[in-house]
């Protein structure tokens, strides 16, 4: 430990552990995401067709689109609170690089909605009846995927937090940008349906994920001073 | 090297001057080669062998895709400029080239659809090209309206320098499109190294149609630019002598 601070690690894992903290204290925040993915996929048999070869082939797409938006729905929280009780402003001020501490943020908030998000997705892609050999790589998909999201998503809430009404904004800004992951990420499943090779999709969609993970947090920690400063 | 002239380029008052002389040039040259290239390429220009005339709307349709882009990597050096340099002006051209740009999209698109109707006998496919342009729109869009939600000017320079630089990401899946994929789309009508597919009296028209369209869209720019300058400097003595002296008879 310098004179100067706390070491890098120190504060690294203090923000982890604070980030898990406040978000386990409000846990129908963590709850309501998940249940809002389970909604839209169930509104597509519903509102579309039941039929099952339709639903087996839309499978895919519909679970992809609908983490998609929870993901979305969630990211608004990601700054929001830090930035209303200033603690947002001492993670700016603090003489450790902002860079890592977006990627613990985003970590957490990736472990907190995309995990959940995965280990639910077998459940509505057997209600979809997407054959079951293909559930594990719809889970890879989105393992690889749901990152991303939360990566590309740290930019909008960060450029969004300083004003009232974000939770439209950030979508209307972001959703363009992930179109691509949405894109490979279904493309995989569907791939993997009609008997092709795989390898090439999940190597593009770990290739927008080793992208993003290198860059996002730098625009993001931009975006985070810019909102700060005001 | 001498940089006074990048320091003053960062002038408003600079570029509000010499674009006030330059201004009627572009729309001249550009109202000009855009009539020539139209009525050219339109009315004398040969028939494609196996689309007829309805390939003639390729004299719309390039320029627009073209400058749609060319628009946004404007705005992206521009987002470079302002953050770095910290320069007024550049936050001024990307306020007044967002609408612009996402007009020029727009165009692209509609032009692109009413080709599709005779060519592929349908408007719209989701193929890669005609969706990374669609992706442009909504980045436009998405720009515009982050620029609207903040109140205080500085804070909107910043935040939009910053998406727009995000957004970058976009234009190379555009131009490659068509070549990373399979797509209904054609490949690229012009390449800087190659030699186009048509004959020269198809694609002379197409290429005064293109540069047409960039003086065409300087002179908009430039006229969006100054409103812009006028409106932000209104507290500044030149700018209310300017209006001073418009005023009075």
């Amino acid at each position: 430990m310098s004179e100067t601070g706390h070491s890098l690690l120190f504060v690294l894992r203090v923000v982890l552990v604070r980030e898990f903290l406040a978000a386990f204290r409000k846990r129908q925040d963590l709850a309501n995401p998940l249940v809002f993915f389970v909604l839209v996929v169930v509104l597509f048999p519903l509102g579309v067709s039941p039929e099952p070869d339709f639903l087996a082939k839309s499978s895919a797409g519909v679970v992809w689109v609908a983490a998609l938006l929870a993901m979305m729905l969630s990211l608004e929280r990601m700054f929001r609170s830090d930035f209303d009780d200033g603690g947002l402003e001492q993670l700016v001020l603090s003489p450790q690089p902002l860079y890592l501490i977006v990627q613990i943020k985003v970590f957490v908030h990736w472990c907190l909605t995309g995990l959940p998000l995965i280990l639910l997705s077998p459940l509505l892609g057997t209600m979809m009846h997407l054959p079951a050999e293909h559930l594990p790589i719809l889970c890879l998909t989105l393992l690889l995927g749901t990152p991303t999201l939360s990566l590309i998503g740290s930019i909008g809430a960060a450029l969004t937090v300083s004003l009232r009404s974000g939770g439209v904004l950030i979508s209307l800004i972001i959703l363009p940008l992930t179109i691509p992951v949405l894109i490979f990420g279904t493309g995989t499943v569907l791939a993997s349906v009609d008997g092709l090779a795989v390898g090439g999709y999940l190597a593009i969609l770990g290739a927008i994920l080793a992208l993003t993970f290198t860059l996002a947090p730098l625009a993001c920690a931009a975006a985070l001073k810019m909102s700060v400063a005001s | 090297m001498n940089w006074t002239f990048f320091h003053k380029l960062g002038s408003p008052k600079w570029f509000y001057d010499i674009s006030t002389r330059l201004q009627p040039w572009f729309a001249a040259i550009g109202l000009l080669m855009l009539t020539t290239g139209a009525v050219w390429g339109l009315a004398f220009a040969p028939q494609d062998y196996q689309q007829g005339h309805s390939f003639r709307i390729i004299y719309l349709h390039v320029p627009t895709a073209i400058l749609a882009q060319s628009c946004y990597m404007m705005m992206a050096l521009c987002a470079f400029v302002g953050l770095v340099w910290r320069m007024k002006i550049a936050d001024m051209f990307i306020a007044s080239a967002a609408p612009l740009g996402a007009a020029f999209t727009f165009l692209a698109l509609f032009t692109g659809a009413v080709w599709g109707k005779p060519t592929w006998g349908t408007w719209w496919v989701w193929d890669a090209r005609l969706t990374s342009m669609l992706v442009l729109l909504f980045l436009y869009f998405g720009l515009m309206a982050l620029r609207a939600a903040f109140e205080d000017s500085e804070m909107s320079a910043k935040a939009s320098a910053i998406l727009v630089i995000v957004g970058v990401v976009n234009i190379p899946i555009i131009k490659y499109s068509v070549e990373w994929w399979n797509t209904l789309h054609q490949p690229a009508t012009f390449k800087l190294t190659e030699k186009p597919a048509m004959p020269a009296e198809m694609w002379l028209p197409l290429l005064v149609m293109i540069i047409g369209i960039y003086c065409f869209f300087a002179a908009v720019l430039f006229s969006r630019v100054r409103n812009e300058i006028l409106e932000r400097e209104r507290r500044t003595k030149w700018v209310r002598q300017i209006v001073e002296t418009e005023a009075s008879p």
